[in-house]
């Protein structure tokens, strides 16, 4: 019984809107949400919790930073201070603006590269991943909402039919 | 329509008269010679005793005839001193007056290119601050004629801000000779009257186009708004590159930067859309802009934050290039700055940069009024810093200090701006109905 979900199929974002605001309403727990593209407004009507890849991202920048700044001063101005045409290695500062376009670009590298692997891993995306597609359409036109199935099983049925849903199947999740 | 509340009025006529008073008192407070003599004497009494030993030092065995030569060079030296800080003392309430008149004006004008932007590009968030926007370039043309008037005195010799007007200056000066082709006064009186008719005449008609848009039945004022914009954009970075040159980088006339114009633009249009964002938060906060939401300050917010970057690239690209590479005749304009202004030159770093960055990058405080206000009074004070970087240092050199001069010059201008900014947006509906992207814009959501 606890097993079972719903799979309410639709052909267009409105109505998916629109059904995802009465089922929200109505107090059944949606799994997920399978569309062909991003919905506007779609995670709000959801209730989804925003984000946090941007402080991810953030944090990241800092990484890069302090390693552009470690490994300058530490080869330029530490290690082997050279005089390389007349340019001051006496200290990070009196030399800084040679290295801020270093700095600069591995702040964008780190925050860029390491914020998509986060991307990756949060939604659990790899080369040779199988795919889980409930049904082939979610990736052509058809909008496809999963609901747990609690309480009677036709009352749901017939609830989904009367959101405007084109299908509604019971399907059993092992 | 917005009516002007009698506290703001009075507000901006005490700032004027304030400023006027400070301006005063700055023109009266300049030395004479024989005080900036004992100014000077004073200071070097403090070094005196090493100095004395160096000199004793430098002329053991030498001649008595030969220290009597050195002691004259000296005491030549000193005479053309004199002359100098005198005349950096003379030159100070009229920079500071300069600089306040330029940095207002030039505000106006960023506003102005941005208004032509959204128009040009049928931006749909914003014409429900088009009218904010025409407000602010009310003050172009009040701006330009005391700019203009500036600009005149300089070139009949009232005062000494540009020193390649000095014709004494330029009979020994070859590098000033080779440039008086381009630099000498009735041309660059004709370009200023070009550049700042050409803008208000925009100001002007566009202005014109929108209210007539307002009563009518179809879009054609709107189309001519579309092409006047483009139109503008075209004359505006033509005539903004050789504006900074003239009024800006001529104070410098030994020192040339190719990508200054862009750096001049980058900070007069960040302060310009600052002040958009001011302004409008104002008029809501009085209850004047009901469509206006916070989507649209969120907007404006990241145009402040984007255009400091902005600035903040140019100003980077355009000091290391000259550190870099430290030609001689390129790197004084810096090392002077550096030795002589290094709070003010790296302190606006951190104002125009460093603190919107760090502020003005979270989504949420985006769309905080107290936010936005503080990061755009921190960036509009950074702004005028830089301006006063730009001329300060070429006119007054190392005889600066914020005073008299440089508060009243500010408080003057800025009420000045206040009343006409303030008087003009009475003129018309705040809404600009007739535009036909107005209903997307009143329902501008991000």
């Amino acid at each position: 019984m606890s097993n079972k979900v719903i799979h309410a199929i639709y052909n267009d974002d409105d109505v998916l809107m629109e059904a995802v605001k009465q089922t929200r309403a109505a107090h059944h727990h949606i799994e997920e949400v399978y569309t062909p593209f991003p919905v506007h407004g779609l995670d709000k009507a959801m209730g989804l919790a925003p984000t946090r890849i941007a402080i991810a991202s953030f944090l990241y920048g800092l990484v890069g930073l302090s390693v552009a700044f470690t490994m300058m001063r530490f080869i330029m101005i530490v290690d082997w201070p050279q005089d390389i045409g007349g340019k001051p290695s006496f200290s990070f500062i009196d030399n800084m603006p040679s290295f801020v376009p270093i700095m600069f670009e591995m702040t964008v590298f780190f925050a860029a590269h390491l914020m998509v692997i986060t991307f990756y891993m949060r939604s659990k995306l790899w080369p040779f991943k199988k795919a889980e597609n409930p049904d082939v359409r979610t990736t052509d036109d058809h909008f496809l909402m999963e609901v747990g199935v609690h309480g009677s099983e036709e009352d749901m049925i017939s609830f989904f039919k009367s959101t405007g849903a084109v299908e509604v199947k019971v399907i059993e999740k092992h | 329509m917005y009516t002007f509340s009698s506290k703001l009025k009075t507000f901006s006529i005490v700032l004027m008269v304030l400023g006027i008073l400070g301006i005063g008192i700055g023109f009266m407070s300049v030395p004479n010679k024989e005080e900036v003599k004992e100014m000077m004497k004073n200071a070097h009494d403090g070094h005196h005793g090493k100095t004395a030993t160096h000199e004793v030092h430098e002329n053991v065995g030498t001649h008595d005839a030969h220290k009597a030569e050195v002691k004259h060079d000296v005491h030549g030296h000193d005479d053309a001193h004199l002359e100098h800080v005198l005349h950096q003392q003379q030159n100070k309430p009229w920079s500071a007056f300069y600089v306040a008149c330029i940095f207002f004006m030039l505000l106006t004008v960023g506003v102005l290119a941005f208004y032509a932007i959204q128009q040009a590009a049928q931006a749909g968030w914003s014409p429900i601050l088009f009218r904010v926007m025409e407000g602010i370039t009310g003050y172009l043309l009040p701006g330009s004629i005391i700019f203009f008037i500036v600009l005149l005195l300089s070139g009949f010799h009232v005062n000494h801000i540009f020193v390649w007007m000095d014709e004494a200056e330029v009979a020994k000066d070859h590098l000033l000779q080779g440039k008086a082709g381009y630099l000498n006064v009735p041309f660059f009186l004709i370009r200023a009257a070009i550049f700042l008719a050409g803008w208000n005449i925009y100001r002007y008609v566009s202005r014109k186009n929108s209210l007539a848009q307002d009563e009518s039945n179809d879009i054609t004022n709107y189309k001519k708004n579309f092409k006047w914009a483009a139109g503008f954009l075209v004359f505006f970075i033509v005539s903004e590159s050789i504006m900074s040159w003239d009024w800006i980088m001529s104070v410098d006339p030994h020192w040339y930067s190719t990508l200054f114009g862009w750096y001049v633009f980058a900070s007069f249009f960040v302060s310009g859309i600052t002040t958009i964002a001011l302004i409008t938060l104002y008029l809501k906060s009085k209850g004047y802009l009901e469509y206006v939401n916070t989507s649209h300050i969120h907007d404006l917010a990241k145009f402040m934050f984007g255009i400091s970057i902005f600035w903040t690239y140019l100003w980077f690209s355009q000091f290391m290039l000259i550190w870099y590479s430290d030609i001689p005749e390129e790197v004084t304009y810096f090392v002077f700055r550096i030795e002589n202004y290094k709070l003010p030159f790296f302190g606006m770093l951190v104002m125009n940069f460093v603190f919107p960055l760090l502020i003005l990058i979270n989504t949420d405080f985006k769309r905080l009024s107290w936010i936005v206000v503080m990061a755009g009074i921190v960036i509009l004070c950074g702004h005028y810093i830089d301006f006063y970087n730009m001329i300060m240092p070429a006119t007054v050199g190392d005889q600066w200090y914020i005073g008299w001069s440089e508060l009243g010059s500010i408080a003057f201008f800025l009420g000045l701006f206040i009343f006409v900014v303030f008087s003009t947006l009475t003129k018309a509906s705040l809404v600009a109905k007739g535009n036909p992207l107005i209903e997307e814009s009143k329902h501008f959501h991000y």
